[in-house]
């Protein structure tokens, strides 16, 4: 595990900057959708990724569009950080015909074909297998690409866990796992869930190469998932990486957080993926305060635009309840 | 080439002709390969198309039924065999939460075109984990279209159409059937595989069965026939969507419907196909519908209780002279 804030950040100033850039859109949009939340406009179940945003932050910077991705109900940021419009992200949320899925899915479950996305997925390691499925068709079709899942500590526990990582071992399948572990699959916690906390351990068990990284290091995340991509885009078979991290808000709107110290949260705070980077890219001279109120500003305007969008868009029909519940023209 | 062809047969001349016509075509479950399936439907294929296309999984429905989706989403076009449909429940999340639910939830961006096939029904005395009727719980799925093949034909003819429906299909192979035998027939004939088929027409009630209940319905024509009541038999073959307009239109006709299901009664698709007829032909019916189903028990090991259990044909036959026993006078 890398320790933060005490290596050079090595990455080119735009590089640097990009990730700052990544971050604050995430932070800045979770917040509005929790405002939005309280004011009503957003309704469901509302997950928030603050605290985790150099996971998803730093590891899709470095995958590449043929690349696909799959992800959890705390998705949000791992579809901004894709390349989903946090227009249409936010229109979802509204329940808008204008959102990434006409509506239809709403926070938990996001998907976008033309990025490659496959959700958005409120079962919990319910992706595992999808991902490995996906990773099972480049591996039959002899493309070099790389499956990317993204799940949390918690789906260590269920069977789709460990189905998932037999197959992907046992046929080498191209496929990233990539574990939030948070410390908390919803109000329990890990010691509390898991006789082996050792979650590389587990990994390396199916004989996958594990490594553990500090989440909330962007930089750290960058680079583990960089050199894990490419050794499974080699053909080497999946790979494991444990994002050590932590989300700094509820498990959900509906969580009044008994179950854990607010001493603890506050310990985790002092290490906030966006503060401490962009600390560390000013002391290194690559970053300013001028920077980041430009960022600011520009991620400001994006998630006025994304509001403003959601607001004036339409609903989808009634009319339309059934479309695409199976194809409009089933086979002859 | 013999005289005949045998259920498992022409299962597998389906399976080899879709492998043979697609290259995105792959098989994989439970000793499907070296073990040549546990029904003995694959034997050979293994030889025939290597092992990256006729693939041996390991004991993890869960987990190869949801790559079977995420390789249909990666543009392949698998076909998944599960044993059992009782083993198919450890896959039950992947089938319904998300091949059956992704087309929508996504606003129609991403489709799952996958066939999943497995063995269902009872009858070969292998107790209540190996034995069950639950086809009529995935018919209750929107996003999913279900098939249950009869006949030697339609256990041919059905696949083809099943891979090339963009959205899922679960196919349910009886048991019972896989040495059912009918005279060969030379190259697969296509299957409707939206519409009912009528096997024997007849004028004076409307037997309505599927899958493994097919031949006993129609022996219980038979016998009916010889009493001089000639009953239409109705094969359902497609369990979701159904198809109303077929069944309507003979129950129209006959005035009366018996439904034959192996499943257990309560919640069944008998009860489905039942209310659908009183909802849309209530006024064409000179008797309550009729129904013959499963004993609502674990389907028991002992032959004699196993029999006691399931719906057989002198069953079937007091159930349609009753109905014929209530004709107005």
């Amino acid at each position: 595990m890398s320790l933060t804030g005490i290596y050079p950040v090595p990455l080119g100033r735009d590089d640097a900057v990009a990730l700052v850039h990544q971050m604050l859109r995430i932070r800045r949009f979770e917040e509005a959708c929790a405002e939005l939340y309280g004011a009503g406009k957003i309704r469901g179940f509302l997950h928030l990724y603050i605290g985790e945003e150099a996971v998803a932050s730093g590891a899709l910077a470095v995958l590449g569009p043929e690349d696909a991705i799959v992800a959890t109900y705390r998705e949000h940021g791992h579809a901004l950080a894709r390349g989903i419009a946090a227009s249409r992200i936010m229109a979802e949320m509204y329940g808008k015909v204008t959102g990434c899925c006409r509506g239809r899915g709403g926070s938990m479950h996001l998907f976008d074909a033309a990025t490659r996305f496959y959700g958005g997925n409120a079962i919990v390691g319910g992706g595992l297998p999808l991902a490995v499925g996906l990773a099972l068709a480049d591996h039959l079709e002899r493309r070099a690409r790389v499956t990317a899942c993204f799940f949390g500590e918690g789906a260590i526990a269920e069977g789709a866990f460990h189905e998932s990582m037999n197959l992907a071992a046992l046929w080498r399948l191209p496929v990233l796992f990539c574990c939030e572990n948070n410390r908390y699959a919803m109000g329990t916690a890990l010691e509390r869930s898991e006789s082996q906390t050792d979650l590389c351990a587990k990994a390396a068990s199916y004989r996958v190469p594990a490594q553990a990284v500090d989440g909330m290091d962007v930089v750290a995340v960058r680079q583990a998932t960089a050199s894990a991509a490419a050794a499974v885009r080699a053909g080497g078979g999946p790979q494991f990486l444990e994002f050590r991290t932590f989300r700094f808000r509820a498990h959900s709107m509906f969580d009044p957080e008994r179950y854990r110290a607010k001493a603890e949260v506050e310990e985790w705070k002092k290490r906030g993926p966006l503060h401490t980077f962009t600390e560390r890219l000013k002391a290194q001279q690559l970053f300013s305060e001028a920077d980041f109120a430009r960022l600011e500003a520009e991620v400001a305007a994006e998630l006025q635009a994304a509001i403003g969008f959601a607001e004036s868009s339409g609903l989808e029909p009634v009319e339309d309840l059934l479309r695409d519940v199976v194809a409009a023209e089933p086979p002859p | 080439m013999s005289a005949v062809l045998s259920y498992r047969e022409a299962v597998r001349q389906a399976l080899r002709e879709a492998l043979a016509r697609d290259p995105r075509v792959f098989l994989m479950g439970e000793d499907v390969g070296r073990y040549g399936g546990s029904y003995a439907v694959s034997l050979g294929l293994l030889e025939e198309f290597g092992p990256e296309r006729i693939r041996d999984a390991p004991l993890s429905e869960l987990g190869f039924v949801g790559a079977g989706i995420g390789a249909a989403l990666g543009g392949m076009r698998p076909i998944v065999e599960i044993m059992t449909v009782n083993f198919s429940l450890l896959a039950l999340d992947q089938l319904v939460n998300t091949a059956a639910a992704l087309r929508h939830m996504s606003g129609g961006q991403l489709n799952v075109p996958l066939v999943v096939r497995m063995a269902t029904g009872a009858g070969r005395q292998l107790a209540a984990q190996h034995s069950h009727s639950l086809e009529g719980w995935y018919a209750h799925v929107p996003g999913l279209r279900v098939l249950a093949p009869a006949t030697v034909a339609d256990a041919r003819g059905m696949l083809w159409p099943a891979l090339e429906d963009p959205d899922p299909v679960l196919i349910f192979e009886h048991a019972q059937l896989y040495n059912l035998e009918e005279p060969a027939g030379g190259a697969a004939q296509p299957v409707d595989i939206r519409r009912a088929r009528i096997r024997r027409a007849g004028r004076d009630l409307t037997l309505i069965a599927y899958g493994g209940m097919l031949p006993r319905t129609l022996a219980a024509a038979e016998a009916l026939a010889r009493d001089g009541v000639e009953a239409e038999v109705i094969d359902l073959r497609v369990l979701r969507p159904l198809d109303a307009t077929t069944l309507l239109e003979s129950v129209r006709r006959t005035r009366r419907a018996v439904i034959v299901d192996e499943e257990w009664r309560s919640g069944s698709l008998a009860a489905e196909i039942s209310a659908r007829l009183m909802e849309q032909a209530f006024y064409d019916l000179d008797a309550p519908v009729g129904r013959v189903c499963g004993a609502e028990v674990p389907v028991p090991y002992a032959r004699h209780l196993e029999d006691a259990a399931l719906p057989q044909t002198p069953a079937i036959v007091a159930a349609a002279r009753s109905l014929l026993g209530a004709r107005p006078a």
